[in-house]
Protein backbone atom coordinates (compact mmCIF):
# COMPACT_ATOMS: atom_id res chain seq x y z
CA UNK A 1 0.00 0.00 0.00
CA UNK A 2 1.26 3.19 -1.07
CA UNK A 3 0.19 6.62 0.69
CA UNK A 4 0.91 10.14 -1.11
CA UNK A 5 0.47 13.01 1.50
CA UNK A 6 0.08 16.06 -0.09
CA UNK A 7 2.20 19.44 1.84
CA UNK A 8 0.70 22.90 1.44
CA UNK A 9 2.53 25.58 2.69
CA UNK A 10 0.74 25.98 6.65
CA UNK A 11 -0.24 22.12 6.87
CA UNK A 12 0.41 20.98 10.19
CA UNK A 13 -1.34 17.06 10.07
CA UNK A 14 1.42 16.03 7.19
CA UNK A 15 3.94 14.34 9.54
CA UNK A 16 1.32 12.78 11.04
CA UNK A 17 -0.52 11.63 8.01
CA UNK A 18 2.64 10.56 6.90
CA UNK A 19 3.39 8.52 10.37
CA UNK A 20 0.03 6.75 10.98
CA UNK A 21 -0.55 6.13 6.92
CA UNK A 22 3.11 4.10 7.24
CA UNK A 23 2.15 2.08 10.52
CA UNK A 24 1.01 -1.08 8.90
CA UNK A 25 3.14 -3.66 7.53
CA UNK A 26 4.00 -3.41 4.15
CA UNK A 27 2.42 0.25 3.86
CA UNK A 28 4.86 3.13 2.59
CA UNK A 29 3.92 6.54 2.97
CA UNK A 30 5.38 9.98 1.44
CA UNK A 31 4.95 13.41 1.36
CA UNK A 32 3.93 14.90 -2.17
CA UNK A 33 4.56 18.80 -2.51
CA UNK A 34 2.02 21.38 -3.30
CA UNK A 35 4.49 22.95 -6.26
CA UNK A 36 4.64 18.90 -7.58
CA UNK A 37 3.01 18.56 -11.18
CA UNK A 38 2.53 14.80 -11.62
CA UNK A 39 1.86 12.06 -8.88
CA UNK A 40 4.39 9.51 -8.16
CA UNK A 41 3.60 6.38 -9.96
CA UNK A 42 2.06 3.05 -7.70
CA UNK A 43 0.38 5.59 -5.55
CA UNK A 44 -2.89 4.17 -4.27
CA UNK A 45 -4.40 6.62 -1.80
CA UNK A 46 -3.42 10.41 -1.38
CA UNK A 47 -4.00 12.00 1.90
CA UNK A 48 -4.71 15.59 1.93
CA UNK A 49 -4.31 16.74 5.23
CA UNK A 50 -5.03 19.14 8.47
CA UNK A 51 -3.49 22.33 8.87
CA UNK A 52 -4.53 26.17 7.71
CA UNK A 53 -2.59 25.80 4.19
CA UNK A 54 -2.16 29.61 2.88
CA UNK A 55 -2.85 30.71 6.33
CA UNK A 56 -7.16 29.91 5.75
CA UNK A 57 -6.65 33.15 3.58
CA UNK A 58 -10.19 34.11 1.52
CA UNK A 59 -11.68 31.33 2.83
CA UNK A 60 -10.21 27.61 4.07
CA UNK A 61 -8.94 25.61 1.10
CA UNK A 62 -9.54 28.53 -1.36
CA UNK A 63 -6.26 28.76 -2.46
CA UNK A 64 -4.41 25.56 -1.86
CA UNK A 65 -7.01 24.55 -4.80
CA UNK A 66 -5.28 25.85 -7.15
CA UNK A 67 -2.13 24.46 -6.18
CA UNK A 68 -0.32 22.65 -9.26
CA UNK A 69 -0.52 19.46 -7.44
CA UNK A 70 -4.26 19.68 -6.78
CA UNK A 71 -4.97 19.57 -10.55
CA UNK A 72 -3.06 16.02 -10.43
CA UNK A 73 -4.86 15.25 -7.33
CA UNK A 74 -8.22 16.02 -9.21
CA UNK A 75 -7.27 13.69 -12.32
CA UNK A 76 -6.00 10.86 -9.86
CA UNK A 77 -9.77 10.99 -8.43
CA UNK A 78 -11.32 11.21 -11.58
CA UNK A 79 -9.61 8.07 -13.02
CA UNK A 80 -10.54 6.17 -9.19
CA UNK A 81 -8.02 6.38 -7.13
CA UNK A 82 -8.43 6.94 -3.46
CA UNK A 83 -8.12 10.45 -1.93
CA UNK A 84 -9.26 10.91 1.82
CA UNK A 85 -9.09 14.91 2.66
CA UNK A 86 -8.87 15.31 6.67
CA UNK A 87 -10.45 18.53 8.06
CA UNK A 88 -8.09 21.51 6.05
CA UNK A 89 -7.72 18.74 3.67
CA UNK A 90 -11.79 18.19 3.77
CA UNK A 91 -12.27 21.91 3.11
CA UNK A 92 -9.74 21.35 0.17
CA UNK A 93 -11.62 18.93 -1.72
CA UNK A 94 -15.26 20.97 -1.28
CA UNK A 95 -13.94 23.95 -2.74
CA UNK A 96 -11.54 21.91 -5.34
CA UNK A 97 -15.27 20.71 -6.37
CA UNK A 98 -14.21 16.71 -5.70
CA UNK A 99 -17.02 16.54 -2.76
CA UNK A 100 -20.34 18.66 -2.58
CA UNK A 101 -20.93 21.57 0.10
CA UNK A 102 -18.99 23.58 2.37
CA UNK A 103 -17.51 24.08 6.10
CA UNK A 104 -19.18 26.96 7.93
CA UNK A 105 -18.02 28.51 10.58
CA UNK A 106 -18.72 27.07 13.89
CA UNK A 107 -21.82 27.55 14.96
CA UNK A 108 -20.45 28.24 18.52
CA UNK A 109 -17.91 30.91 17.00
CA UNK A 110 -15.25 28.94 18.82
CA UNK A 111 -12.06 27.03 17.16
CA UNK A 112 -13.42 23.24 19.18
CA UNK A 113 -10.37 21.37 19.91
CA UNK A 114 -11.90 17.82 21.85
CA UNK A 115 -11.56 14.32 21.40
CA UNK A 116 -15.72 13.46 19.55
CA UNK A 117 -17.77 10.19 18.96
CA UNK A 118 -19.05 9.31 15.69
CA UNK A 119 -21.38 6.93 14.98
CA UNK A 120 -19.96 5.03 11.71
CA UNK A 121 -23.11 4.71 8.88
CA UNK A 122 -21.64 3.43 5.94
CA UNK A 123 -18.95 0.71 6.42
CA UNK A 124 -19.44 -0.03 2.45
CA UNK A 125 -16.56 1.60 1.36
CA UNK A 126 -12.94 1.35 0.74
CA UNK A 127 -12.15 3.56 4.22
CA UNK A 128 -14.37 2.09 6.49
CA UNK A 129 -15.05 -1.77 5.69
CA UNK A 130 -13.03 -2.83 8.80
CA UNK A 131 -15.33 -1.12 10.92
CA UNK A 132 -18.74 -2.30 12.21
CA UNK A 133 -22.05 -0.44 11.36
CA UNK A 134 -23.43 1.72 13.49
CA UNK A 135 -20.51 1.48 15.97
CA UNK A 136 -18.90 4.42 18.11
CA UNK A 137 -15.07 5.12 17.46
CA UNK A 138 -13.05 8.50 19.29
CA UNK A 139 -11.45 10.80 17.05
CA UNK A 140 -10.80 13.92 17.85
CA UNK A 141 -11.15 17.20 15.99
CA UNK A 142 -9.90 20.79 15.90
CA UNK A 143 -11.47 23.26 13.61
CA UNK A 144 -12.79 26.65 13.75
CA UNK A 145 -14.47 25.88 10.25
CA UNK A 146 -16.39 22.32 10.43
CA UNK A 147 -19.94 23.18 10.23
CA UNK A 148 -21.11 21.23 7.06
CA UNK A 149 -23.42 22.90 4.68
CA UNK A 150 -25.24 22.34 1.95
CA UNK A 151 -28.16 23.26 -0.11
CA UNK A 152 -31.27 21.33 1.07
CA UNK A 153 -31.31 18.78 -2.58
CA UNK A 154 -27.44 17.89 -2.08
CA UNK A 155 -28.29 16.99 1.25
CA UNK A 156 -31.19 14.92 0.71
CA UNK A 157 -28.66 13.71 -2.21
CA UNK A 158 -26.10 12.29 0.40
CA UNK A 159 -28.67 10.81 2.74
CA UNK A 160 -30.19 9.10 0.23
CA UNK A 161 -27.54 7.79 -1.87
CA UNK A 162 -25.62 6.91 2.01
CA UNK A 163 -23.08 9.09 1.29
CA UNK A 164 -22.78 10.32 4.90
CA UNK A 165 -19.73 8.09 6.55
CA UNK A 166 -19.88 9.50 9.73
CA UNK A 167 -21.77 11.35 12.09
CA UNK A 168 -21.22 13.14 15.41
CA UNK A 169 -22.74 11.23 18.16
CA UNK A 170 -22.88 9.97 21.64
CA UNK A 171 -20.63 7.74 23.27
CA UNK A 172 -23.42 4.84 22.75
CA UNK A 173 -24.07 6.34 18.94
CA UNK A 174 -27.14 8.57 19.63
CA UNK A 175 -27.04 11.48 16.88
CA UNK A 176 -27.73 14.60 19.16
CA UNK A 177 -27.55 18.23 19.23
CA UNK A 178 -25.29 18.11 22.09
CA UNK A 179 -23.18 15.59 20.43
CA UNK A 180 -22.36 18.04 17.56
CA UNK A 181 -19.68 19.83 17.91
CA UNK A 182 -19.90 22.55 15.39
CA UNK A 183 -23.75 22.97 13.93
CA UNK A 184 -23.12 21.29 10.73
CA UNK A 185 -26.19 19.77 9.09
CA UNK A 186 -27.69 16.17 10.54
CA UNK A 187 -24.59 16.48 12.74
CA UNK A 188 -22.53 15.24 9.29
CA UNK A 189 -18.90 14.46 10.29
CA UNK A 190 -17.79 13.18 6.92
CA UNK A 191 -19.14 12.32 3.32
CA UNK A 192 -18.07 9.99 0.40
CA UNK A 193 -18.03 11.49 -3.31
CA UNK A 194 -21.14 9.37 -5.54
CA UNK A 195 -18.06 7.32 -7.00
CA UNK A 196 -17.21 6.38 -3.60
CA UNK A 197 -13.45 7.17 -3.80
CA UNK A 198 -13.07 10.46 -2.15
CA UNK A 199 -13.65 10.76 1.24
CA UNK A 200 -13.99 13.88 2.96
CA UNK A 201 -13.92 14.15 7.33
CA UNK A 202 -13.34 17.09 9.60
CA UNK A 203 -12.19 14.44 12.74
CA UNK A 204 -8.46 13.21 12.35
CA UNK A 205 -8.36 9.71 12.40
CA UNK A 206 -4.43 10.36 11.93
CA UNK A 207 -4.31 11.40 15.52
CA UNK A 208 -5.50 8.43 17.52
CA UNK A 209 -4.00 5.57 15.03
CA UNK A 210 -1.27 4.29 17.69
CA UNK A 211 -2.31 2.68 20.63
CA UNK A 212 0.53 4.55 22.31
CA UNK A 213 -1.85 7.64 22.12
CA UNK A 214 -4.09 6.46 24.42
CA UNK A 215 -6.73 5.52 21.31
CA UNK A 216 -6.51 3.59 18.41
CA UNK A 217 -10.10 3.89 16.77
CA UNK A 218 -8.21 6.27 13.73
CA UNK A 219 -6.34 2.81 12.68
CA UNK A 220 -8.95 1.22 11.24
CA UNK A 221 -9.71 3.58 8.78
CA UNK A 222 -5.94 2.51 6.95
CA UNK A 223 -6.52 -0.92 7.69
CA UNK A 224 -10.06 -0.66 5.45
CA UNK A 225 -7.80 1.01 2.90
CA UNK A 226 -5.28 -1.71 2.90
CA UNK A 227 -7.73 -4.16 2.89
CA UNK A 228 -9.25 -2.89 -0.14
CA UNK A 229 -6.05 -2.24 -2.17
CA UNK A 230 -5.09 -5.61 -1.36
CA UNK A 231 -7.81 -7.37 -2.40
CA UNK A 232 -8.66 -5.43 -5.68
CA UNK A 233 -6.85 -2.60 -7.84
CA UNK A 234 -6.28 0.38 -6.86
CA UNK A 235 -9.23 2.25 -8.50
CA UNK A 236 -12.46 2.44 -7.45
CA UNK A 237 -16.05 2.12 -9.20
CA UNK A 238 -18.70 1.63 -6.61
CA UNK A 239 -21.31 3.77 -8.58
CA UNK A 240 -23.19 0.06 -8.59
CA UNK A 241 -23.40 0.20 -4.88
CA UNK B 1 -7.77 49.71 -22.69
CA UNK B 2 -9.19 51.56 -19.60
CA UNK B 3 -8.45 50.91 -15.78
CA UNK B 4 -11.21 50.57 -13.83
CA UNK B 5 -11.51 50.15 -9.80
CA UNK B 6 -13.52 47.07 -8.52
CA UNK B 7 -15.32 47.06 -4.98
CA UNK B 8 -16.77 43.78 -4.11
CA UNK B 9 -18.68 42.87 -1.22
CA UNK B 10 -19.38 39.48 -0.08
CA UNK B 11 -22.14 38.11 2.25
CA UNK B 12 -23.08 35.12 3.67
CA UNK B 13 -26.15 33.63 0.96
CA UNK B 14 -29.68 34.40 2.51
CA UNK B 15 -30.68 31.59 4.28
CA UNK B 16 -27.43 30.70 5.99
CA UNK B 17 -27.23 31.69 9.64
CA UNK B 18 -24.01 34.02 9.99
CA UNK B 19 -23.53 33.58 13.89
CA UNK B 20 -20.92 36.19 13.92
CA UNK B 21 -23.46 38.87 12.92
CA UNK B 22 -26.51 37.66 15.30
CA UNK B 23 -23.82 37.56 18.03
CA UNK B 24 -22.59 41.39 17.08
CA UNK B 25 -26.26 41.94 17.11
CA UNK B 26 -27.42 40.63 20.35
CA UNK B 27 -24.55 42.33 21.82
CA UNK B 28 -25.87 45.81 20.21
CA UNK B 29 -29.11 45.12 21.31
CA UNK B 30 -27.95 44.55 25.12
CA UNK B 31 -26.71 48.23 25.25
CA UNK B 32 -27.55 51.13 23.24
CA UNK B 33 -28.55 49.95 20.23
CA UNK B 34 -32.13 47.94 20.63
CA UNK B 35 -32.87 49.64 17.03
CA UNK B 36 -30.78 47.49 15.23
CA UNK B 37 -31.28 44.26 13.31
CA UNK B 38 -30.59 41.98 10.73
CA UNK B 39 -26.67 42.80 11.51
CA UNK B 40 -24.84 40.70 9.14
CA UNK B 41 -20.95 40.27 8.93
CA UNK B 42 -19.15 39.78 5.20
CA UNK B 43 -16.06 40.99 2.99
CA UNK B 44 -14.44 43.68 1.55
CA UNK B 45 -12.13 43.39 -1.58
CA UNK B 46 -10.98 46.08 -4.07
CA UNK B 47 -8.61 45.86 -6.97
CA UNK B 48 -7.98 47.62 -10.61
CA UNK B 49 -8.59 45.92 -13.94
CA UNK B 50 -7.30 46.55 -17.27
CA UNK B 51 -10.69 46.04 -19.79
CA UNK B 52 -12.31 47.62 -22.89
CA UNK B 53 -15.17 49.30 -20.89
CA UNK B 54 -17.30 48.84 -18.28
CA UNK B 55 -19.39 46.16 -18.98
CA UNK B 56 -16.70 44.09 -19.76
CA UNK B 57 -14.36 45.37 -16.51
CA UNK B 58 -17.84 43.92 -14.98
CA UNK B 59 -17.55 40.66 -16.40
CA UNK B 60 -14.05 39.87 -15.62
CA UNK B 61 -14.69 40.47 -11.46
CA UNK B 62 -17.93 38.75 -11.53
CA UNK B 63 -16.16 35.90 -13.25
CA UNK B 64 -13.47 36.04 -10.84
CA UNK B 65 -15.56 36.14 -7.74
CA UNK B 66 -17.43 33.41 -9.16
CA UNK B 67 -13.99 31.19 -10.06
CA UNK B 68 -12.04 31.84 -6.41
CA UNK B 69 -12.79 35.60 -4.97
CA UNK B 70 -16.09 34.16 -3.35
CA UNK B 71 -17.62 30.42 -2.93
CA UNK B 72 -21.33 30.70 -4.44
CA UNK B 73 -22.29 27.69 -2.61
CA UNK B 74 -22.90 29.97 0.69
CA UNK B 75 -21.99 33.73 -0.26
CA UNK B 76 -23.61 36.28 -2.45
CA UNK B 77 -21.46 38.70 -3.69
CA UNK B 78 -22.09 41.83 -5.58
CA UNK B 79 -19.78 44.08 -7.91
CA UNK B 80 -19.38 47.72 -8.18
CA UNK B 81 -17.06 49.16 -11.07
CA UNK B 82 -15.58 52.82 -10.77
CA UNK B 83 -13.33 54.21 -13.68
CA UNK B 84 -9.70 55.57 -12.79
CA UNK B 85 -8.82 56.83 -16.35
CA UNK B 86 -8.73 56.17 -19.55
CA UNK B 87 -5.49 55.50 -21.54
CA UNK B 88 -6.25 55.63 -25.91
CA UNK B 89 -9.41 56.84 -25.89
Amino acid sequence: MNYGVVQFPGSNCDHDALFASALSTGSQSQLLWHKDTSIPAGIDCIIVPGGFSYGDYLRCGAIARFSPIMREVVTFANRGGLVMGICNGFQILTEAGLLPGVLLRNSSLNFVCKDVYLSVVNTSTPFTSTLTPQSVIRIPVAHGEGNYYATDDTIQELESNNRVIFRYSDPEGRVTEASNPNGSINNIAGIINARGNVLGMMPHPERYSDALLGCNDGHAIFESLELFTSSKSATVDLTTH
Amino acid sequence: MNTYHATITITLRKGILDVQGKTVEHALQATDFPMISHLRIGKYVELSIEAADVQSAKALVESACSKLIANPIMEDFSVEIHELHAENA
